[in-house]
């Protein structure tokens, strides 16, 4: 049986805010040295050939990953990760699948944008742990990703057309981080201008009871806010409604809204609160649509 | 006199808006006459144009709008793909036969 996080180990409500608002938290070097390299000496046998590697089943439960002795059991048992999985997906998750990814030196060949599995139509949600075992420089194969685009409703490889979009980001950061991914975010693989292999593990959990203030709560009301939060009215510049009004900045004139919307449906469901709101979108139509029903 | 042998260049921009005059979103790009990986490697990722209109002005041709259209039921608010697609062309002139 899984043991509680510590508290300081859980996620707060403002990076719970973040990871709803942009699709993304990163933690850098949280992993130690001799767990990275544990890990980079255990994948060089089967370097990108992933699936010669040892695995566990699919639904296999969070508690009975990879044993000791093992760098990816150690790795997530830390208990800073234990709490960031407490947090969004609760260690009662089950294992999807994971892969050790690598980039090459030299390869200059960008992945084409794409979103994991097929396209997603739940509030829950699942994670994606990225784990860098080794540091990723600049312009070096770390992964490419579009902040803010969780959440539309896209399938797969439909969106590798677009190369290039306005606030995009690279992963550059010190070994032993880990970014963790809302399933939905567009992402690839990007060039390796360096002399060094990249090294990426990455593993996607299920969640199998709700996604309900699992985290450390003790900012939650200064950040939750009140749902009458409006810019158009009154508004506090610390809650979790003006993160999510506020526009990516690729997002389109006529999308924000809808993003502004969507990010705050997701917050209802993480806080378990059905009255949330930012700028009133939700509360407005919903009124609406009761007295719609009511006419019948 | 035969004549010089043209390849296609694509440009992809991106809009914040249906109109032609607003920001770019994001952008893509294939050129019929290079060589190297597709797609391109970026490795300063600046849009090519403030706006639409600005590739007109450097002589690209729209080929393309992304068409207004009607939201299907039940899905009105759902967001997907990026909205303000504008597909642009020009020839070049190339040694390549």
């Amino acid at each position: 049986m899984a043991i509680a996080p510590d508290p300081s180990d859980l996620l707060t409500t403002a990076e719970m805010a973040h990871f709803v608002t942009h699709g993304y938290l990163a933690f850098p070097s949280v992993v130690p040295e001799e767990i990275n390299e544990a890990a980079v000496a255990a994948f060089e046998p089967t370097g990108a050939l992933d699936m010669l590697r040892a695995k566990p089943d699919s639904g296999t439960p969070l508690a009975d990953l990879y044993p000791d002795p093992s760098p990816v059991g150690a790795m997530l048992r830390l208990p800073r990760v234990q709490g960031i999985i407490e947090s969004l997906v609760g260690l009662d998750a089950v294992y999807d699948h994971d892969w050790v990814h690598t980039r090459e030196p030299g390869d200059l060949a960008d992945q084409h944008l794409h979103q994991d599995a097929i396209i997603d139509t739940t509030l829950a949600f699942d994670i994606q742990i990225f784990w860098f075992p080794r540091a990723v420089e600049a312009r070096s194969g770390g992964t490419g990703f579009v902040p803010g685009s969780h959440l539309r409703q896209v399938n797969e490889f439909e969106i590798a057309r677009y190369q290039n979009i306005v606030g995009q980001q690279d992963f550059v950061g010190p070994a032993g981080s880990v970014v963790v991914f809302h399933q939905g975010m567009w992402h690839r693989g990007r060039a390796n201008h360096s002399g060094d292999r990249r090294w990426l593990y990455k593993i996607r959990l299920n969640p199998t009871t709700p996604q309900v203030r699992r985290w450390n709560l003790a900012d939650f009301d200064a950040v939750h806010g009140r749902p009458s939060d409006h810019i158009f009215a009154s508004y506090d510049l610390n809650s979790a409604a003006q993160q999510f009004r506020t526009p990516e900045p690729w997002f389109e004139m006529a999308a924000s809204r809808l993003e502004t919307v969507n990010r705050s449906r997701l917050w209802r469901y993480v806080t378990g609160d059905g009255h949330f709101d930012a700028d009133w979108y939700l509360s407005r139509t919903e009124g609406r649509e009761q007295l719609d029903q009511r006419a019948g | 006199m035969s004549p010089v042998p043209t390849r296609q260049q694509v440009l992809f921009l991106y809009l914040a808006s249906s109109a032609l005059d607003t920001r770019v979103v994001a952008w893509s790009s294939y050129d019929g006459a290079g060589e190297g990986p597709t797609p391109p490697v970026e490795a300063d990722p600046t849009p090519p144009y403030a706006t639409g209109v600005d590739a007109l002005r450097d002589g690209w041709r729209l080929l393309q709008a992304s068409p207004l259209q009607r939201h299907l039921p039940g899905h009105e608010r759902d967001t997907d793909f990026l909205l303000h697609e504008f597909i642009f062309e020009r020839l070049v002139e190339t040694t390549t036969t």
